[in-house]
């Protein structure tokens, strides 16, 4: 009984994972389907892309600015120790728009959105406004949730296209006022060692991660316990849930678009 | 007219509902009182549909009411929340025009305006307050607009959930007097879900008693402080001993 109850603990633990993944993806499917079915509801849409996309940006810019500052002095200081620090422009460049914009972008916007869509439909659900839209013939699912996971889908690609520039920016600037390069040398070795693909290939990411905070805030929200607990914890089950699972989805992406 | 007929209602091992039988006629005012968490909400929800019933049949003028066209259902209805339930990030005018700015009862947006204003002036707002924000109103207001909201489309039957809960004795006249008004004059079958004692008496043609997930008595409200009941006895005079245990 004493060696098999940990491994019943594990087993019960898997199946609710297994569980909760599985009621998270019919609600993504769900959201999916009524994308291109009426009603649509623009002005819900047009305020979710002001929220998750213009209210984004300072955070994802100042993230990208001191990211690429601290990229640039990480890659001298490694580059030095085999006479290679010339590669800081290219590898700065590349690591923002492959990897770090997309990330951090992500994880950002997963901190600023997925926490305030939760609370938002949580606190709804609690003060009954989700029972009142249904009453009002309006399905919540295509009133809140669509519109805000489209939105996220298609704002946070700008987020990370955005944060990538001003990321490449920071280092450009460390690399020009701290670690002596030539402005103009620094920016050709930008333009000459990244390729389309490496910027696209981010934008992708990003989409993805968009949808991800996006679902993660909405499934929260609307699947919120009662009171300002479950409130609460909605919206931390919705930080870490798109988090980590902005994590997995990265790797996987990266492993579908540049593995040989 | 609204049929229930042996509803039930678990969650978990709660037992809530445990066979509810209850007719209420067409244009009856029909006030179901009970104790708090004797499942009076889960009945009012389980007729809307927000609530799945776990066995039982809920008829409206014969039809299922799970089956057919739930929009078209819905569009019969109106409902005021126990505590508002109004959107916050809409203008109280576009809480009140919800359903006249969306959907198959759409209408161009100055006109769902001007009836939101009526519909507010309707129930003692001033214009004023169309293009406030329900954060920016007091509690009686926003059951004020919530009442506005429920009317706005013309509905058949409009539904009260606990309409006077945190309102003061004086504003919760006024609520009960406005349903009152507004149920007669539409000619709207109404239920309405309270335990507060002058609400039935302003409110209701009939009573019905929810206790233990069943319905123990109904009748007209003027048998109501005649009947024998010991239920309703406890209830309407608010005795701590009786029939219903005052620990819950």
């Amino acid at each position: 009984m004493i060696l098999t109850a940990p491994l019943a603990a594990l087993g019960r633990m898997t199946l609710a994972l297994l569980a909760a993944t599985g009621r998270i993806a019919l609600f993504a499917a769900a959201i999916v389907s009524h994308i291109f079915r009426p009603p649509f509801y623009p002005r819900e849409f047009g305020q979710a892309l002001m929220q998750i996309g213009w209210f984004s940006l300072p955070v994802v810019g100042l993230t990208a600015v001191f990211t690429g500052g601290a990229l640039a002095l990480q890659i001298y200081s490694g580059g030095a120790r085999f006479n290679a620090e010339a590669v800081v422009p290219s590898i700065v460049a590349i690591g923002m728009v492959r990897e770090l914009g997309p990330v951090l972008g992500g994880l950002m916007v997963a901190a600023r959105v997925a926490s305030s869509i939760a609370a938002e439909i949580g606190t709804m659900k609690v003060t009954e406004q989700i029972d009142a839209l249904v009453t009002l013939s309006t399905n919540p699912l295509k009133y809140l949730a669509v519109p805000r996971v489209l939105a996220a889908t298609l704002a946070v690609p700008v987020l990370v296209a955005v944060g990538d520039a001003i990321g490449i920016a920071g280092g450009w600037m460390v690399g020009v006022q701290r670690l002596g390069f030539n402005s103009a040398t620094y920016l050709q070795n930008t333009a000459d060692f990244l390729e389309v693909w490496d910027v696209t290939s981010g934008q992708w990411k990003g989409a993805a991660f968009g949808f991800i905070v996006a679902v993660m805030g909405c499934y929260h929200g609307m699947n919120s316990g009662r009171g300002a607990q479950g409130v609460g914890a909605a919206t931390k089950a919705a930080v870490v849930g798109a988090s980590v699972l902005i994590l997995a989805a990265n790797y996987l992406l990266t492993e579908v678009f540049f593995s040989a | 007219m609204i049929t229930l007929s042996g509803v039930h209602k678990s969650f978990g091992p709660n037992r809530v509902l445990r066979g509810v039988d209850l007719t209420i006629a067409k244009g009856e005012s029909m006030v179901i009182i009970g104790g708090s968490g004797t499942g009076k909400s889960v009945l009012l929800k389980s007729v809307l549909g927000l609530v799945t019933p776990d066995a039982g049949s809920i008829t409206l003028d014969g039809q299922d009411v799970t089956k057919g066209d739930r929009d078209a259902f819905l569009a019969r209805f109106g409902m005021l929340f126990q505590g508002g339930a109004l959107f916050d990030s809409l203008k109280v005018w576009e809480n009140v025009a919800f359903r006249l700015l969306r959907g198959t009862m759409a209408r161009p947006k100055a006109e769902a305006r001007e009836i939101a204003i009526e519909k507010l002036r309707r129930v003692g707002l001033k214009p004023e307050t169309a293009d406030l924000f329900p954060a920016e109103l007091s509690g009686g207001m926003q059951k004020r607009v919530g009442l506005a909201r429920a009317i706005a489309a013309s509905p058949e039957i409009i539904f009260f959930d606990e309409p006077t809960t945190g309102l003061d004795p004086i504003m919760s006249g006024v609520i009960n007097d406005l349903i009152r008004e507004i149920v007669v004059e539409m000619g709207a079958t109404a239920m309405t879900i309270t335990h507060d004692m002058s609400s039935v008496r302003a409110i209701a043609d009939k009573v019905a008693m929810l206790h233990d997930g069943l319905i123990r008595w109904t009748g007209p409200v003027g048998e109501m402080d005649a009947t024998p009941d010991p239920y309703v006895q406890q209830f309407i005079h608010g005795r701590a001993t009786g029939p219903i245990a005052a620990v819950r």
